[in-house]
């Protein structure tokens, strides 16, 4: 008895006034707070496209989106109304009536026909909708992936490693290639040519505000095109899972101007600027005699390696670490110092520095503009 | 009762109408009073043959369906609160940006554990276990078809995932995701055992899985009552059937590309190593040739557990049983054909991902047609709002949300941009949980009776309801815009100044509502093992064959086995419903029906209690466990494996019987007869 009392009340529950309006607000809070929060920015949204294949995307998004929305509320509607239409069979009146046994219903059949038809309708229906999905869904992937006639060819050669990204600016003259990493700059509505590769694991390439992902494979080159049409700079992020530190595995696009762009390639063309004070050039003897010559290139200088990143023109990009530290003068130092505390598992070793040394390589680092 | 006594009521006036003209007719009815007369003995009888016993060796050797699949759904409840900890752990970790609860390698052991956990131990098994436990009773049979084999099944499943866990608690847990793709995943860059753990912990659920499944086809399509035909099988045996087909087409993919993995870490092959010609894109298609399939196997039996809620609570069969078992199929059918979705960011042509993209999108056809009939069902339907309802009503609210990201994913463009983020996170949960716990939940307020005699709580079913799924959709909805935002999966931490932060902090808020949901109804479930009211053998009215006996059900199931005149067997019960008598209670005798029209065949013995499929089950181990360190491991199992297949065929436990006999069975004074059933089809 006590039981269907409880069911009784909570049947009510769901019709009286009151409660109804308190059980709604609960059941909106998660949507109304995610919508809510919508509205603040973000540093990688895919909403907020800066290029034509985020741009197109974009669309297609909000085209899903309404149609879908539509869908779920229509779906929502009628299993309402069928709450409210079928009888509702209350154990307390029918055991107050004598009756204890339940019948199986038999619907008329005229009526099951009836059903038949509208349910043979919402199907079709719901062909016709994903028909609409398949066409947009096609004729979009199709101009995402046309690659874009250019003029000026920029290509750029990525290639993943746990957990930073080599940067390499091809080009027809052996003497203009250069190698950077973690930062790309492109120039402002060119198409540009990306070409994928990974020198260890999968790895997944994706700048949201301007293009979809495309994965790293090892053995594989898999190209993407990007065309930025707002100068910025514009936040990626490694998107498969590549291990330990695949949190902190992230890069920066600089869109700029095609001037500042020509001015920044010329730049990061020549070498390494040489040290212009004493304290550089012990900076400049620390790192040559130093572990950091095993692994990091500084052009014009014996160090060549090419495990980790190039450091020839460091102090010109904005992060350090994939862009997980912003390039100050004290996380550089913390990070050459002890590397594994600030992003545990990389391949970087700690470096017992004196701090005379630390201070004299973090000058001749930082002078690497 | 009454309608067994009024059976064998009616068996003996049409005997006597007819006793005078022979005299081997006679016989018969002498025959047939006896058995009225010893009904109880009967009883008595089936009890001592049926039994297993007491006592630990009787717990290693049992045999019994009920035994067997109980322990698979406890086992992979206690795998769904492990797995929901993990969840917790993590959502406390990414509760604000930068916290330093986990460290990287511990949240990536747990997100891989998490996930492996969710899929292979506890989906997986749960949906088994229950078609295990339901569906000879369903079907109106003793037991399974195959029973030691059943019990391998179940502890090769127990050892994999106490191998997993038992890895992961001495710091060894997989931490390379629940794909494991390679290289990642290769010798190169998991050294260790940690991946192996993984690989091996696949090999052995994939073995009970496919166990499982042909239990399940093997029972459903030559033990079903007599006049259950193809087109009476209740939607929910329908569902376990499908499933169990594709189980037995999906697992072997996996189990190969977890296979060659172990091969390329244990014995240096390379077929997965770019460096020497292997090729690494290969695992992804094996791996999801399984992969996508698995969600089906996974939320199809839910469609069971929905369609027979729905039916009960609005008392009337379900709208369109053609079009749902029609929808079912082509569920399975499709769901083979997409796994390429998971893999649009990989270099791949576009006529061929747009292929994919149509299979993805057609997938919403048969699911759009099922909610359709269930909303028609409810619609004509007298209902009562009993918590197994709320449930899968609260599947449907979930359930739709989920589907119709999942055709926003099955789009190339738009896949590419919120692949491997949070909007997917967010998608899969809303099909997972909302697809296939919320019914499970639902069925465990349904089906709770029939196990343990006693009802869980209304009152907690309704909190138990309302706090998971309001919990749900505060973790899970925000996850949506999170992925819009650019935040990507299976990461350990995030900067501040990326703008994820609220949104995380209401998700684990709302993890905490969810798993108080959880404790409701764990609670509720302790409080009812003692003091719940008792349920009496059919509390809801309902119209399967499940509710025809004792709660919980005898060792034997029925006293005697009953035959179907309709679709919905005891709504469609006529007063003379004939019952199958004749069959041996002093031994383990099944009836044996054809596949098409279940018509009487021929009766067969079912093997007792045996040690043997432990033993099996040990050498599994030895090979799978002992392998990650030494592949001599295998020709030692081999040996082992072969001593206990030998015990197994040469120790029939009903020693009496050492060959399968093979009866027809004789029309009415006979022994079965179960043709009277086809009058009244």
């Amino acid at each position: 008895m006590r039981r269907e009392r409880d069911h009784l009340r909570s049947w009510r529950g769901l019709t009286h006034a009151r409660s109804t309006w308190r059980a709604a607000c609960v059941l909106i809070m998660p949507f109304a707070l995610t919508l809510l929060d919508a509205c603040s920015g973000a540093q990688q949204s895919v909403l907020d496209p800066a290029g034509p294949q985020a741009v197109r995307t974009d669309k297609l998004w909000w085209l899903f989106f309404y149609v879908c929305a539509f869908v779920f509320v229509f779906v929502m509607i009628a299993l309402f109304l069928a709450l409210r239409r079928a009888s509702l069979w209350r154990d307390e009146t029918a055991s107050a009536r004598g009756v204890t046994e339940l019948p199986m219903l038999r619907p008329a059949p005229e009526k099951e026909r009836r059903t038949t038809n509208v349910i043979v309708g919402a199907t079709c229906v719901t062909v016709v909708i994903l028909f609409i999905f398949l066409v947009a869904s096609y004729s979009v992937g199709r101009s995402l992936s046309t690659r874009m006639e250019q003029n000026n060819k920029v290509t750029i050669e990525i290639t993943g490693h746990q957990w930073w990204w080599q940067v390499r600016y091809t080009d027809s003259n052996p003497q203009n290639i250069f190698e950077t990493a973690n930062e790309i700059h492109i120039p402002v509505g060119v198409p540009v040519t990306v070409e994928l590769k990974s020198q260890d694991v999968i790895h997944s390439f994706w700048v949201p505000n301007l293009a979809g992902k495309k994965d790293l494979i090892p053995g594989k080159t898999s190209i993407l095109w990007l065309r930025a049409d707002h100068p910025g700079t514009y936040r990626g992020q490694c998107a498969e899972y590549c291990g330990m530190q695949h949190a902190h595995m992230a890069l920066y696009v600089v869109a700029e101007p095609r001037e500042q762009f020509d001015a920044w390639l010329a730049h990061q063309r020549a070498p390494a600027s040489q040290p212009t004070d004493d304290s550089q050039r012990r900076g400049q003897q620390v790192f040559l005699s130093s572990p950091c010559i095993m692994c990091h290139t500084i052009t014009g200088t014996t160090a060549g390696a090419h495990v980790g990143p190039d450091l020839t023109h460091l102090s010109s990009r904005s992060t350090i670490a994939a862009a997980t530290l912003p390039n100050t003068r004290g996380h550089l130092a913390g990070w050459v110092v002890d590397s594994q505390g600030v992003k545990p598992g990389n391949q970087m070793p700690p470096n017992n520095l004196s701090s005379e040394d630390l201070m004299a390589l973090l000058d001749y680092l930082q002078s690497l503009k | 009762m009454n309608a067994e006594s009024s059976v064998i009521e009616k068996q003996r006036e049409q005997t006597k109408a007819s006793a005078n003209q022979s005299q081997h007719q006679a016989a018969a009815e002498a025959r047939l009073d006896r058995r009225e007369l010893d009904e109880e003995r009967d009883r008595r009888e089936l009890e001592r043959t049926w039994a297993d016993g007491r006592g630990l060796w009787a717990w290693l050797t049992s045999t019994n369906h009920k035994t067997i699949a109980t322990r698979y759904i406890i086992t992979a409840f206690v795998f769904f609160l492990l797995g929901g900890i993990e969840a917790m752990l993590m959502r406390v970790q990414l509760a604000r940006a930068e916290n330093s609860f986990l460290s990287a390698d511990l949240y990536n052991q747990i997100f891989t554990v998490h996930g492996t956990t969710m899929m292979f131990l506890f989906a997986v098994p749960i949906m088994e276990g229950m078609g295990l436990y339901l569906v000879p009773l369903m079907v109106g049979t003793r037991n399974v078809a195959f029973p030691r084999m059943n019990a391998y099944g179940y502890f090769t499943y127990l050892f994999g995932g106490l191998l997993l866990y038992g890895g992961f608690l001495l710091h060894t847990g997989p931490d390379t995701g629940w794909f494991s793709y390679v290289p990642l995943a290769g010798p190169a860059f998991s050294p260790g055992k940690r991946v192996d753990v993984w690989a091996q912990m696949i090999t052995f659920t994939e073995i009970a899985a496919l166990v499982g499944a042909i239990e399940i086809i093997a029972t459903v399509f030559k033990q079903r009552a007599p006049g259950m035909s193809l087109n009476r099988i209740p939607l929910f045996v329908w569902s376990q059937v499908v499933t169990a087909f594709m189980i037995i087409f999906a697992m072997p993919a996996v189990m190969l590309a977890s296979g060659f993995l172990a091969m390329d870490r244990l014995v240096d092959t390379h077929i997965f190593n770019p460096g020497e010609g292997g090729d690494a894109i290969l695992y992804q298609h094996m791996f999801w040739f399984f992969g996508h399939p698995e969600v089906y196997i996974i939320f199809i039996p839910a469609l069971g557990f929905v369609s027979t809620i729905v039916s009960t609570f609005a008392r009337r069969k379900v709208f369109g049983y053609t079009a749902m078992v029609l929808s079912l199929i082509a569920t399975a059918f499709l769901g083979f054909g997409l796994w390429v979705h998971h893999m649009f960011a990989t270099p791949l042509p576009q006529l061929g991902q747009s292929l994919f993209t149509g299979a993805s999108m057609m997938i919403a056809i048969p699911s759009g047609i099922q909610i359709f009939c269930w909303i028609a069902t409810l619609w004509g339907g007298k209902v009562r709002l009993k918590t197994p309802l709320i449930f899968v009503l609260g599947f449907f609210a979930i359930f739709t949300l989920g589907g119709l990201t999942g055709v926003m994913l099955a789009s190339v463009p738009l896949d590419l941009q919120v692949h491997d983020t949070y909007f997917v996170v967010a998608h899969f949960h809303y099909v997972l949980i909302g697809g296939a716990v919320f019914p499970l939940f639902g069925a465990f307020y349904y089906w709770f009776p029939k196990w343990t005699g006693r009802m869980l709580s209304e009152r907690a079913g309704r909190w138990n309801f309302w706090l998971m799924f309001v919990g749900f959709n505060f973790v899970f909805f925000p996850m949506h815009e999170l992925g819009l935002k650019g935040m990507t999966r299976r990461v350990y931490t995030y900067l501040p100044e990326m703008g994820w932060g609220d949104l995380n902090l209401l998700a684990s808020i709302g993890a905490g509502i969810l798993a108080i949901g959880v404790v409701v109804f764990l609670a509720n479930v302790f409080w009812a093992r003692r003091a719940g009211e008792v349920a009496g053998d059919d509390p809801w009215h309902s119209p399967t064959l499940e509710w025809a006996t004792s709660s919980p059900p005898a060792d034997y199931n029925f006293v005697h086995l009953p035959t179907v005149q309709g679709g919905y067997a005891l709504w469609e019960k006529t007063v003379d419903a004939p019952v199958v008598v004749g069959l041996k209670t002093d031994c383990r005798e099944v009836l044996a029906t054809n596949v098409l029209d279940a018509e009487p065949d021929h009766k067969y013995q079912l093997p007792g209690p045996s040690i043997w499929p432990l033993m099996l089950a040990l050498a599994t181990a030895v090979a799978f466990v002992i392998g990650i360190f030494t592949p001599w491991a295998f020709p030692v199992a081999a040996a082992l494996a072969f001593a206990s297949l030998a015990g197994w065929f040469f120790s029939n436990p009903n020693s009496d019987n050492r060959r399968v006999k093979m009866t027809k069975p004789r029309p009415l004074a006979g022994h079965a007869q179960a043709q009277a059933s086809e009058g009244q089809a």
